[in-house]
């Protein structure tokens, strides 16, 4: 009687998982603090959506950021959050999943948390090549400390510490990522093209490694004119499409004429399709799904009992043991 | 010590090498430190190692202390190049590396010299010395080696010359290799150690190679035992009493690493950096076999912040360093301490300040460790005093992280890192393990930080929970883990931050005297020092003085009932390896002198008048020289 009770809430349990959905609502928590026009509002837009549609669970998702505009968005996504600390939200996301690769991580961090202060985790983030997915909220400035050059600002940039326009060129944040061995995904998106926002921001979850996403997203509070010459002439952005990549709408193609058909499996090509900053491709520039991730090479499948730490232990300590004489050399 | 009046009784060496009838009366010391040196790769370390485990095997009391040149390859016969090992051998237990060496077996003179000139050794030292560069084909080097003998013989020193390269070429194409073995038979010799034990030794040190080296290795051994007592006019006996239960011989690192083993920690996230290393080396090796990792990061903040997101998100997990790092990781510890998320961090402490002295023993971050991180951030500091607490308090150092949830600093040095010494085999108790880590739903209507108002501790919410979502961060924050932007809840959550120091503090025994409760001079200390400031108050009162020691584990907080032990002495003073001024010096008065780390933490704490002394020679304070300062302590 009572194993068929058991089983009977068991069965239940099961299918009250599977049964459960989640609406946009579920992954909701407050209202952005983000400024009006804020591309980081489409980013977080995006990301509810794909939460629900491949009916995440809240308390198995994680979201962890650094520091800055982009870093508040666990904040306004109802699951679990890491605000951490300056250029470090990697190797913390790191950390979260090689203990727990049972949970879906993404990271969220900017333009100087990511390429400047955390220019040195982010090398070796793609030489891991996790199972995360990194959203690169690049809106080419400081946001939250008012107004300072970032690395991807572009030259002559007027801020408040490059008062005159900042002085070296742009860091492109693509061809550094295409650069480092192991990459495995890097796609880049535009935060006022929400369509390929979403399709890109689904087939980086969807992508079994380190999945590099650049955003590029427009301050309206500090820089609100500086894409507007991408914004305003589709032809300046270049979508790339494959079967092995995104397929793009009738209705987008419509707008967006300039179009490039690229296979995400070809590094070469991808790498000279990330060096085009006067024309922004936009889309999946590579994707390698075969690239080992480091918890599948490090994690091991041992059941972590008492009695395994026990006997690792004792055959430790066999090694270093000074017996008393006559001592049987055995011990439980 | 004792010995004085038992050497000038041995007899000076012959100038030809006569086979005595039989064996000389062997003379029983209390205990004697010998020195094995050579150049780095000849084998000293191994075989000081071998002795070290042959004399605990017999029940004698050892203290084997690492002799380590700074460079990997330092250039041969260099007098800062000398590599090897120094132990100490005693009836009764061993607790440090004492004082002077008595005898030193040396491969060359040069590296002979690099100890004689640190003054390592006693005045009427036995040196054994290698001769094979009096008849080098260099005539530099038999210069050398012939002035060198000379001087050290006008010196006073008790200069033995032996044939080891020429004897062990008898027997092996390649003496460079195996002449730690013949060496090592001659000490067997020396110190009456049974001869079997040395085989079984070498057969175990040597086992996964081949039988040939193994037979090499013992036929050398043997070599060497008969050619020093044909040779040989002294021999010791060290009265042994053998041990009743298992005992391992470990040094601190690797006690260390067991200690993580045991905890039930499955992920250890570092940066290579010296004298710490060797601790993650070992568990790179084993940590394996119980489903833990190793995660070399690139980076010591990266290895921080590494470890508190796999804590964040599971069980506690360590980060191990040394000083420099220890400093990279403040900003990382501070947000440990902010999100309170269990982490232990250990530092094997340096020469310092910067670069310092990597593979020297100092006492320097204690202040580091307790305030390092910016603003207020308080967090729990420990220090094992001995190789044995090494592995316990990795233990200790994980259940009071995760029950408080916050950082502890455990604070061990490169003394204690590479110093070996025996301790009982520890039997592996259950209850040291984390247990599974919660994942059931939360409690309705339960906060992530539910401070408790009296003692500020609030259970966490571990990602995988249902109901917990929240976002953890290092923005001061209110009990919903929400940004805080009323003026009020910053300071309050500084107050609960505070008050879980205090609730650990209230769970701690007072720490107990060694010695007497009351008396005239209490010497205070922490750390590594623990063994040698014993030794010292132990000959002083068997001179009748008056004196005691205590040694603090807990460095953060400080354990209750301090202050009455305090105050049962006239005279109070700590003895650290970290810098204070001396008041003797022409500018130092009580209006800027600075005073050694826990000097200052006691004094500011329980207002009372303590003195410190310092030793910053980047090796462990010998007790002769605590002994010396206490004495002068007393007289004034």
């Amino acid at each position: 009687m009572n194993m068929m009770s058991d089983m009977n809430s068991a069965h239940a349990c099961l299918l009250q998982m599977t049964d459960e959905h989640f609406e946009l609502e579920d992954y909701q928590s407050g209202v952005p603090r983000w400024c009006t026009g804020c591309g980081d509002n489409a980013i977080l837009a995006a990301v509810q959506r794909l939460c629900r549609d491949e009916n995440l669970r809240p308390e198995k998702t994680v979201f962890v950021s650094g520091i800055g505009c982009s870093s508040r968005f666990p904040h306004y996504m109802k699951t679990y959050g890491f605000h951490g600390i300056h250029g470090r939200a990697l190797p913390v996301a790191e950390g979260v999943k090689m203990s727990r690769p049972d949970l879906t991580v993404f990271v969220n961090t900017g333009d100087g948390d990511c390429t400047s202060i955390g220019a040195a985790h982010w090398i070796h983030a793609i030489r891991y090549n996790m199972n995360l997915t990194v959203f690169l909220h690049d809106n080419q400035i400081y946001g939250l400390t008012k107004k300072q050059a970032s690395p991807t600002s572009p030259i002559g940039t007027k801020s408040n510490t490059t008062p005159r326009g900042s002085y070296l060129e742009a860091l492109n944040p693509l061809t550094v990522t295409l650069g480092v061995q192991n990459v495995s995904f890097v796609a880049q998106a535009a935060d006022w093209i929400p369509e390929v926002l979403f399709d890109i921001v689904k087939a980086a979850y969807h992508h079994r490694g380190l999945s590099f996403v650049r955003i590029i997203q427009r301050c309206p509070e500090w820089l609100p004119k500086a894409l507007d010459p991408w914004m305003h002439d589709p032809s300046k952005v270049q979508l790339l499409n494959h079967a092995n990549g995104l397929q793009l709408s009738a209705g987008l193609s419509r707008v967006y004429k300039n179009q490039f058909e690229h296979d995400p499996s070809n590094i070469d090509r991808a790498r000279e399709i990330a060096s085009n900053t006067d024309i922004i491709p936009v889309g999946i520039l590579y994707k390698n799904p075969a690239v080992p991730c480091y918890e599948d090479l490090r994690l091991s499948d041992k059941l972590r009992t008492p009695d395994l730490t026990r006997a690792g232990l004792n055959a430790e300590l066999d090694k270093y043991t000074v017996w008393p004489q006559g001592a049987e050399q055995k011990v439980a | 010590m004792n010995q004085t009046t038992l050497q000038k009784s041995v007899k000076k060496p012959a100038k030809k090498a006569e086979a005595p009838a039989g064996r000389k009366a062997a003379v029983t010391l209390k205990e004697h430190i010998v020195e094995i040196i050579s150049d780095s790769g000849e084998g000293a370390q191994k075989c000081g190692q071998s002795l070290g485990a042959i004399a605990a095997q017999m029940g004698n009391g050892i203290w084997t202390t690492e002799i380590i040149p700074a460079e990997i390859r330092p250039p041969a016969r260099s007098v800062a190049g000398a590599s090897g090992n120094r132990i100490r051998i005693g009836s009764g237990y061993i607790t440090n590396g004492g004082d002077e060496t008595d005898m030193v077996v040396a491969f060359n003179e040069q590296v002979l010299l690099g100890r004689v000139r640190a003054k390592e050794l006693k005045p009427d030292c036995i040196i054994l010395l290698e001769d094979m560069w009096r008849t080098h084909a260099d005539p530099k080097i038999v210069a050398s080696y012939v002035e060198t003998h000379d001087k050290l013989v006008a010196a006073g020193y008790r200069v033995y010359e032996i044939p080891m390269e020429r004897e062990c070429r008898t027997m092996v194409a390649d003496p460079r290799r195996g002449k730690n073995m013949y060496a090592l038979g001659m000490l067997c010799y020396i110190y009456s150690l049974e001869l079997k034990l040395a085989v079984d030794q070498i057969i175990l040190a040597f086992g996964k190679k081949d039988q040939s080296v193994v037979d090499s290795n013992i036929m050398l051994l043997e070599a060497g035992h008969k050619w020093a007592a044909a040779n040989l006019d002294f021999c010791y006996r060290i009265p042994a009493t053998r041990a009743t239960e298992p005992q391992i011989v470990v040094n601190g690192n690797t006690a260390l690493a067991l200690g993580v083993l045991s905890s039930g920690m499955e992920i250890c996230a570092m940066y290579p950096i010296t004298p710490a290393t060797s601790a993650s080396h070992y568990l790179s090796e084993v940590f394996e076999k119980v489903g833990g990792m190793v995660h070399q990061a690139e980076d010591e903040i990266a290895a921080c912040a590494f470890a508190i997101g796999a804590s964040y998100a599971g069980k506690c997990t360590v980060t191990i360093t040394s000083g420099p790092g220890y400093s990279l990781k403040q900003e990382a510890i501070g947000l440990a301490v902010m999100g309170e998320i269990p982490l232990v961090v250990v530092n094997v402490q340096r020469g310092g300040p910067s670069t310092g002295q990597p593979t020297k023993m100092e006492q320097g971050d204690l202040m580091t460790a307790i305030f390092g991180s910016h603003g207020d951030a308080p967090k729990v500091v420990m220090a094992p005093g001995t190789i044995e607490e090494c592995f316990y308090s990795v233990i200790t150092a994980r259940k009071i992280a995760e029950t408080f949830n916050m950082v502890v600093v455990v604070l061990t040095d490169a003394g204690l890192a590479t110093s070996q010494q025996p301790f009982p085999r520890p039997v592996f108790n259950e209850t040291w393990m984390a247990p599974p880590i919660d994942q059931s739903a939360v409690p309705a209507g339960a906060r992530p930080y539910d401070w408790d108002e009296d003692t500020g501790l609030a259970r966490r919410f571990i990602p995988g929970q249902p109901g917990g979502m929240h976002t953890l961060t290092g923005l001061a924050h209110d009990r919903d883990s929400h940004v805080a932007y009323d003026a009020e809840i910053n300071e309050q959550t500084l107050r609960f931050r505070s008050l879980k120091l205090a609730a650990l503090q209230k769970t701690l025994k007072a720490p107990t005297v060694f010695g007497d409760a009351k008396g005239d001079l209490l010497m205070v200390g922490w750390g590594s020092t623990k063994g040698a400031i014993e030794e010292a108050v132990e000959m002083l009162r068997a001179e009748g003085k008056k004196v005691s020691s205590l040694h603090l584990q807990f460095l953060q907080p400080l354990a209750p009932g301090i202050k009455e032990i305090l105050q049962g002495f006239k005279k109070v003073m700590t003895i650290e390896s970290n810098w204070s001024d001396r008041p003797e010096d022409k500018i130092i008065d009580e209006s800027n002198r600075r005073y050694s780390s826990m000097a200052i933490l006691l004094r500011s704490r329980f207002l009372i008048d303590i003195d410190c002394f310092s030793e910053v020679k980047g090796q462990p304070i010998k007790p002769g020289t605590i002994r010396r300062v206490m004495l002068e302590k007393l007289n004034k």
